[in-house]
């Protein structure tokens, strides 16, 4: 590492970074090899050690006290103390210490605001902060765009750049490669544990997902023209609210067809998770109705809706998905445990299960020591490939796949986009939500843009993604279209197509990077 | 950054309707006060309510028309409610709250004294202050020193076994030196070699806390129980006859009308009692001891990696909660009582309850147990005025109150979020 350097760790998931970071940061200890800082090699017993070598560290998970306040958890563990032994908290100079870095990088954090209240790209704010006045040098951020909307993941780049200006390196670890593209300036790619090379920010995406993975994959979907049936799912004026009781579906009208991907686009928080979950019946409808395939479906249970033919990939798979001390084979037959073959009144058929567990392992290509491994013990792609196994071996008429490929590998999300597709051509109807464009537009047939609770515009997968953009900022159809357009003449629409919602790669991201090396 | 605004996700208020919780609290507040009002009222005699402020009937006094005062004071637990009800502003919730049920209990205790048989009609309020903090007292300590231990993230079931372990240390090592100082010292080590085991079965050993704390109760019992038979019991005078501690008058303080003469005239564990629940309360949310513990009890993985040595901090208040704990328990043994089996008798789980209900803070738990001790002191009165409600149904009330409390009738009550989760590194 050199100073004033933006190094970025790319790998697939599983593939030790995050495992070497904990060791840099003297969370884990080496069993071989050292550590080297300023030529001299260093010995970490814990953070604190790291900490004073002038290492920080902005953790997956936020490493936040959610009932502090922000002034409490950055001077945790270094407090400004008053009063000899009885060490009181010189609250204070504390606040202005924050205030002043905060100012210094210009990162804005409200000193005294509790961070339970926070949203997420503040929260990650307030660690990076928490860092800074730790004077670090090296400040390594592990996967920090893994839980922010697009507009966040901006933000948080030209914090980033700013932060480079300033002197301090950073390490940046992430999987998506737009982001390493765009940002960094030089890029290690690990895999299983070991370097598998450097690369220079200009090489191609291609290139840079061949070295992750070992081998040369494709990042576009490979499909033909769908050929649209008849209306599986329609859903027609819904209402629904969310777990605060917040309207977060406002009257929303679609309909999918068997045999077509509908892709719905959108930045997180807008009504996506609240449709879905109405549609599966895990969420009251408080008007309107959704039908499949002409059946009035609203206030069915969720046992009967999947029984109905619909396959659902839920949103957060450790929450909704899967039973993590669950075997992989027992996961698999969550929702037919009942039925023959697998199930037989009081009891379960223990063969049957682990005879279609070994075929479908095999089939959807489920990297698992055994079926019986408890599936929590598996990489999230593999986790991933477990539900679309499930969900998929039963005749389905629609598919609901929500984020299908968030915190996945590259290589698993190549295969489960290939069988969503397969599913499309058997002529289910399909619906995939996502938050990443990418793989809305390299999915769908056709786009809904959800905006605030409703759908705000159905575009053409051809559609310009700035156009989209656009749309998931709230601009109307025919402005978003106008402003792209013309896009000399309309200044403001302009720039946020380049800043907010395409960041995970294509033009907008290449702009951004060119804009790092002007800084620079 | 763009100019062009961004979709705005703002989070809207989270919009009750019209029954808000302070509304729903006016409403029972008003129907507790009609009740009363009414119910009481109607009950009252035309006995005059003594309230003397004294230590018996003798003295000045407050004084009121029993059917009026019950009447009157229902009425103002009427207006409490209904100003909750109309809406007041956040800040004032628990004042009125406080009011409304201040004047319930004294239109209660308008019917109670004025229905008493004749030269019975007064309420010593010296006495009943007096007897409300010196039951309040083990569980002042108790409370405490769960305070000291779950806001580190060890669940302390155990403080029944840290108060009877104390009770028993300080009586017979008191005895044995005749000297209350040393067993005061005993009662420390007594009520921390309970935590100790706990803090090594429940943080080195990962036991479960809740079944070690139980576990630990009962062990206390038994062990305490045998020597008292074994040991004691064969030479009382010797082994059972701790030295008490005097009384000791404040200057000044002990002037104060019905205030002085209750509390201030006392022995040093009432003081030491209240002086603990300040040191504490300042200690936990102004110095650096109180926001690592606190950080410790609530995100633990992320105190470590800020350099706070989580098992350490742990172990020193389980140790520090065990101390506290056992000069409660020498509360009773080195001041009122020799020691019995299994003196302390539940109220190490009360003092749990005091925990929960004052929401794991040091004032609220100290509110909790002198509420607690009020119950238990007005049980004791109205046994002695022959009073129509039964005492057991009084002493159950308190429980029932903890138990409204915690389904979040006061509010949000939530432990500290590490709160009974063993900490393992990696």
């Amino acid at each position: 590492m050199e100073p004033g350097e933006i190094h970025a760790l790319l790998g697939e998931n599983g593939a030790g970074k995050s495992t070497l970071m904990n060791v840099l940061y003297g969370l884990y200890q080496p069993d071989e090899g050292e550590i080297l800082v300023d030529g001299k090699p260093l010995k970490l017993k814990g953070p604190s050690d790291a900490i004073g070598a002038g290492i920080g560290m902005v953790h997956q998970h936020f490493m936040l006290v959610p009932v502090f306040t922000v002034t409490e958890n950055i001077m945790l563990g270094a407090e400004q103390i008053r009063g000899g032994i009885a060490g009181f908290l010189d609250r204070r100079r504390a606040r202005r210490e924050v205030t002043e870095v905060s100012e210094r990088y210009n990162l804005r954090v409200d000193p005294d605001a509790v961070i339970e209240d926070l949203p997420v790209g503040i929260q990650q704010r307030v660690e990076i902060v928490k860092a800074l006045t730790r004077d670090v040098d090296l400040l390594i951020l592990d996967e920090p765009t893994a839980v922010l909307t697009p507009q966040e993941t901006e933000e948080l780049l030209t914090v980033m750049r700013s932060l480079k200006a300033a002197g301090k390196s950073i390490v940046f670890i992430t999987h998506k490669l737009g982001e390493v593209k765009a940002i960094a300036d030089r890029i290690t790619v690990i895999r299983r544990g070991k370097t598998v090379g450097t690369a220079s920010p200009e090489a191609s995406r291609d290139e840079l997902a061949a070295l992750m993975v070992g081998r040369n994959v494709r990042l576009t979907v490979d499909k033909t023209p769908a050929t649209p049936g008849d209306p599986v799912l329609e859903v027609a004026g819904l209402v629904v609210d969310d777990d605060r009781q917040i309207r977060a579906v406002d009257g929303v009208d679609l309909t999918v067809r068997a045999g077509e991907v509908l892709g719905v686009a959108g930045v997180q928080g807008n009504g996506q998770t609240e449709l879905i979950e109405a549609i599966m019946g895990l969420r009251p409808v408080l008007a309107g109705t959704i039908s499949l395939t002409g059946d009035r479906i609203n206030g069915w249970k969720p046992k009967r809706v999947l029984r109905a033919g619909v396959g659902y990939v839920p949103e957060d798979r450790s929450v909704d998905g899967l039973i993590k001390e669950f075997s992989v084979a027992e996961n698999l037959v969550l929702d037919i445990y009942d039925r023959p073959p697998f199930g037989a009144g009081l009891a379960l058929k223990p063969d049957a299960i682990a005879a279609s567990a070994k075929e479908r392992i095999e089939q959807f290509d489920v990297r698992t020591s055994s079926a019986d491994a408890a599936v929590g013990t598996l990489s999230g792609g593999n986790q991933q490939k477990v539900i679309v196994a499930r969900e998929l071996s039963r005749p389905l008429k629609l598919l609901i796949a929500a984020q299908p490929t968030r915190g996945v590998d590259v290589g698993s999300i190549e295969f489960i986009h290939s069988q969503v597709i397969r599913e499309r051509d058997i002529g289910t109807a399909v619906m995939v939500v996502s938050s990443e464009l990418d793989e809305v537009i390299g999915l769908a047939d056709r786009i809904a843009v959800m905006y605030r609770g409703r759908i705000i515009g159905i575009v053409g997968p051809d559609t310009p993604r700035e156009e989209i953009g656009l749309l998931m900022a709230g601009i109307s159809p025919d402005a978003a279209h106008d402003a792209i357009a013309a896009p000399a003449a309309d200044e403001p629409g302009a720039a946020t197509a380049a800043d907010s919602p395409g960041v995970a790669d294509g033009s907008p991201a290449n702009d951004a990077g060119s804009a790092s090396e002007d800084e620079a | 950054m763009s100019t062009m605004a961004v979709p705005d996700i703002a989070v809207a208020p989270v919009d009750e309707g019209f029954w808000t919780r302070s509304r729903k609290v006016g409403l029972t507040l008003l129907a507790l006060g009609l009740l009363s009002a009414v119910l009481f009222g109607a009950l009252a005699t035309d006995q005059q309510a003594r309230f003397t402020l004294s230590d018996d009937a003798a003295g000045a006094a407050l004084e009121i028309n029993g059917t009026i005062g019950a009447i009157l004071f229902g009425i103002i637990t009427v207006a409490a409610g209904a100003a909750l009800l109309a809406g007041v502003p956040k800040r004032w919730f628990l004042p009125v709250l406080g009011v409304g049920l201040v004047a319930f209990v004294l239109s209660f205790l308008c019917w109670q004294v004025s229905a008493a048989p004749t030269g019975q009609n007064f309420m010593p309020l010296v006495n009943i202050i007096r007897g409300t903090f010196i039951l309040a007292l083990p569980l002042i300590f108790g409370a405490l020193a769960g305070v000291l231990c779950e806001r580190s993230g060890v669940v302390n079931v155990a403080i029944e076994g840290q108060l009877l372990m104390g009770a028993f240390s300080g009586a017979l090592f008191g005895s044995i030196s005749g000297s209350v100082w040393v067993g005061l010292v005993a009662a420390a080590i007594g009520g921390a070699f309970i935590s100790l085991l706990l803090a090594v079965f429940a943080i080195r050993y990962l036991v479960d806390q809740v079944v070690m704390g139980i576990v630990l109760n009962l062990l206390a019992v038994g062990v305490t129980g045998f020597l008292y038979e074994r040991l004691m019991q064969t030479d009382a005078a010797k082994y059972n006859s701790a030295p008490r501690f005097s009384n000791w008058e404040i200057p000044l303080l002990k002037d104060i009308p019905v205030l002085g003469p209750a509390l201030f005239r006392g022995n040093i564990f009432l003081y030491l009692g209240l002086l603990l629940v300040l040191v504490i309360h300042i200690g936990l949310f102004r110095t650096r001891w109180g926001l690592r513990t606190r950080s410790v009890g609530e995100h633990p993985i992320a105190a470590d990696t800020l350099g706070v040595k989580v098992l350490r901090v742990r172990y020193r208040n389980v140790l520090l909660a065990g101390v506290v704990a056992g000069i409660g328990g020498a509360s009773y043994t080195l001041a009122l009582y020799s020691f019995t089996k299994n003196m302390i008798g539940g109220k190490g789980f009360i003092a749990l309850a005091a925990l929960i209900f004052g929401r794991w803070n040091p004032t609220g738990a100290l509110l909790a147990a002198l509420f607690f001790g009020f119950a238990d002191q007005l049980a004791t009165y109205l046994g002695a005025i022959n009073s129509v409600i039964p005492s057991q149904f009084l002493a159950m009330l308190p429980y029932l109150a903890t138990i409204l409390a915690v389904a979040g009738l006061v509010g949000r009550v939530r432990a500290p979020a590490a709160d009974g989760k063993p900490y393992i590194k990696g």
